[in-house]
């Protein structure tokens, strides 16, 4: 009996050890980068640092919003093309695939999400730039309104391409997630919306997507991770180019792309400083989009339970 | 053609002519030489049973001798599971099932499960017309209709004041009269019952039967039990499988008091194996 007793509070004192550890790290890394940063905060001003658009360390100006606002959109693009064909993915090989061709399928996926970033940027130079801009962008400019925003010659390298390259890396994520959440529900649901006269599509869209719903967010909060912290593949096809992106198929620059590049050759003590500005706003803005998405899936939660 | 309304007829009943009197009793369902499967295993082998419309039909037998497997077959679900395969066939008022959209056997053939299974995300009210959301129907009247189903399921005055609270919210045997109001509200012909009372108590068991009762003048009922009392309470007529074979079938009241088969006696006193 005692010594059930002794393990328990063994037991609890490791889980307890690794809480607070796992927080000490996170706080610890926020510490660096916030001491780390304070110079470029203090020489150009936090609003200043965020939201100017200017990059000059020769002339000490320091502006993350080039940046910040390539991250945003080649994640927001990554998402948007990822989650429906990942969800799609997932729902067939789950609901319609007969296990013989499934399984192995799903082992495909999972192997894509092992495949190192650098692999994909190699491809994305290669075969996803030139197709970007040889095929990819005459099309969607034959069809999309000729505003500013969809203007502009066909580099291939661009906001479009690793949108599209970023996309294709957080799809495994998410099918993997995915697939795992709608397996977890029982078939009891499926076979009650079966009887009642459902198709295999309505039983998915009424009954599986409802039921899944804060596990497939969490599918999307993972693959969101993922794009906003990629940072070697992005930079091989995203034209590395300090300026706010006019067009979708402009070169930009990413947060995390930036920091990896400018980093050896950062020359003054403010110019590593504005770096570890850069990632503390990136762990900013990765904090928020977390923090939102958790709302959303305890809000998702909240409404049936 | 003529063949077909022969087989809608109990045996021995007369068939449908110009002079002919009315038939004693049609048969909702044929089952005709049925073998279903799962991979290379047969579940249940060469099952031959009429059901009649409008009555309670009791499906008895021992642990794994196809009592579920049968119903399923009867709305197309069977053929759901992955491997699953049927020979021989079914006819539904003298129609084969193969023949129709399985989609539309299962709005004309209703099922209820063993363990409820209310749609987690749906309200009471929606869970209701979840026959109707699912496949995107819009009922003339919605509010009708759920307290229809509602009250055929005899659950109107327990939850009429909490239609907007979770299906899941309610007690088991709450959630269960859920189910069948579920069932019901989409009118069906016929209605399938797979050991319906199995996760619940005396009293909520004693509702399902008496609401089975209600019902059965106007839907064909096929209900799975393992229970005999209530195969005896509910049902007009039983059949007693046994390892994927019908034994027997005939009036209720017949296979409990003079059985025509040793293995039907044996099961329904409980000298078993
Ligand atoms: N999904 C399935 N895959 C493979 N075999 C199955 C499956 N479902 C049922 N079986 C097999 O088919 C046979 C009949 O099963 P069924 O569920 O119809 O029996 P049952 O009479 O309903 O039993 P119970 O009274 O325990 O519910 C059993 O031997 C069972 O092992
Ligand atoms: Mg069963």
């Amino acid at each position: 009996m005692t010594r059930r007793v002794t393990s328990d509070t063994a037991f609890q004192g490791v889980l307890v050890f690794a809480g607070v550890g796992g927080l000490a790290l996170l706080g610890g890394i926020a510490w660096v980068v916030g001491t780390m940063s304070e110079d470029a905060f203090r020489h150009v001003g936090f609003w200043r640092f965020l939201v100017g658009t200017t990059w000059d360390p020769v002339a000490g100006e320091f502006g993350a919003w080039p940046a910040l606002l390539g991250t945003l959109l080649t994640s927001a693009l990554a998402l948007v093309l990822a989650l429906p064909l990942g969800f799609a993915v997932a729902v067939f090989l789950n609901e319609v695939a007969p296990a013989r061709l499934a399984s192995p399928l799903s082992a495909l996926v999972d192997l894509l999400a092992a495949v190192p970033s650098v692999i994909y940027g190699l491809w994305g130079l290669f075969v996803l730039a030139p197709a970007v801009r040889d095929h990819v962008q005459p099309a969607l400019q034959a069809v999309l309104p000729d505003l500013p925003f969809f203007r502009g010659p066909p580099l291939g390298v661009g906001v479009l391409c690793a949108g599209v390259l970023l996309a294709v890396m957080v799809l495994p994520v998410v099918t993997s997630v995915a697939r795992e959440v709608l397996r977890a529900l029982p078939d009891s649901f499926r076979e009650a919306a079966l009887a009642l006269g459902a198709t295999r599509f309505e039983v998915v869209r009424r009954v599986l997507f409802p039921a899944a719903r804060s596990g497939l967010l969490g599918a999307g909060v993972l693959g969101l991770g993922r794009a906003l912290g990629e940072t070697m593949a992005v930079t091989m096809v995203i034209g590395n180019r300090h300026d706010v992106p006019d067009s979708l198929f402009a070169p930009g620059y990413t947060l995390a792309a930036v920091i990896a590049n400018e980093f050896s050759e950062a020359f003054s003590p403010l110019y590593l400083s504005a770096l570890a500005g850069l990632a503390a706003v990136l762990m900013g803005t990765t904090l928020i989009l977390n923090a939102g998405a958790r709302l959303l899936v305890l809000h998702a939660r909240g409404r049936w339970s | 053609m003529t063949s077909a309304i022969h087989e809608g007829l109990v045996p021995g009943s007369i068939p449908v002519g110009r002079d002919a009197p009315a038939p004693a009793r049609r048969n909702k369902i044929e089952v005709v030489e049925l073998t279903a499967r799962y991979g290379n295993r047969e579940a249940i082998t060469g099952v031959t049973l009429s059901i009649p419309a409008r009555t309670v039909t009791a499906i008895i037998g021992p642990s794994g001798c196809g009592k579920s497997t049968l119903l399923r077959c009867l709305n197309r679900l069977h053929e759901a599971t992955p491997g699953a395969g049927v020979s021989g066939r079914i006819l539904l008022d003298g129609r084969d099932l193969r023949a129709e959209d399985p989609i539309v056997v299962r709005r004309r053939v209703g099922m209820v499960f063993q363990r409820p299974n209310p749609f987690p995300t749906m309200s009471v009210r929606d869970n209701v017309l979840a026959g109707f959301r699912l496949t995107g129907v819009r009922p003339r009247s919605p509010e009708e209709v759920v307290e229809r189903a509602l009250r055929r399921a005899a659950l109107w005055n327990e939850v009429k004041d909490a239609l907007d609270r979770p299906g899941t919210s309610l007690s088991g045997g709450q959630q269960q009269r859920l189910c069948i109001a579920r069932a019901l509200a989409v009118e069906p012909e016929v209605l399938l019952m797979d050991e319906p009372c199995s996760a619940l108590d005396p009293v909520a068991t004693a509702r399902i039967e008496e609401l089975v009762r209600e019902v059965a003048p106007e839907v064909t009922v096929v209900m799975v039990t393992h229970n005999m009392q209530q195969a005896a309470r509910v049902s007009e007529r039983t059949a007693f499988l046994y390892l994927g074979r019908l034994v027997e079938v005939g009036d209720t009241a017949t296979i409990f008091t003079r059985p025509a088969e040793r293995l039907t006696e044996e099961y329904i006193t409980g000298r078993f194996g």
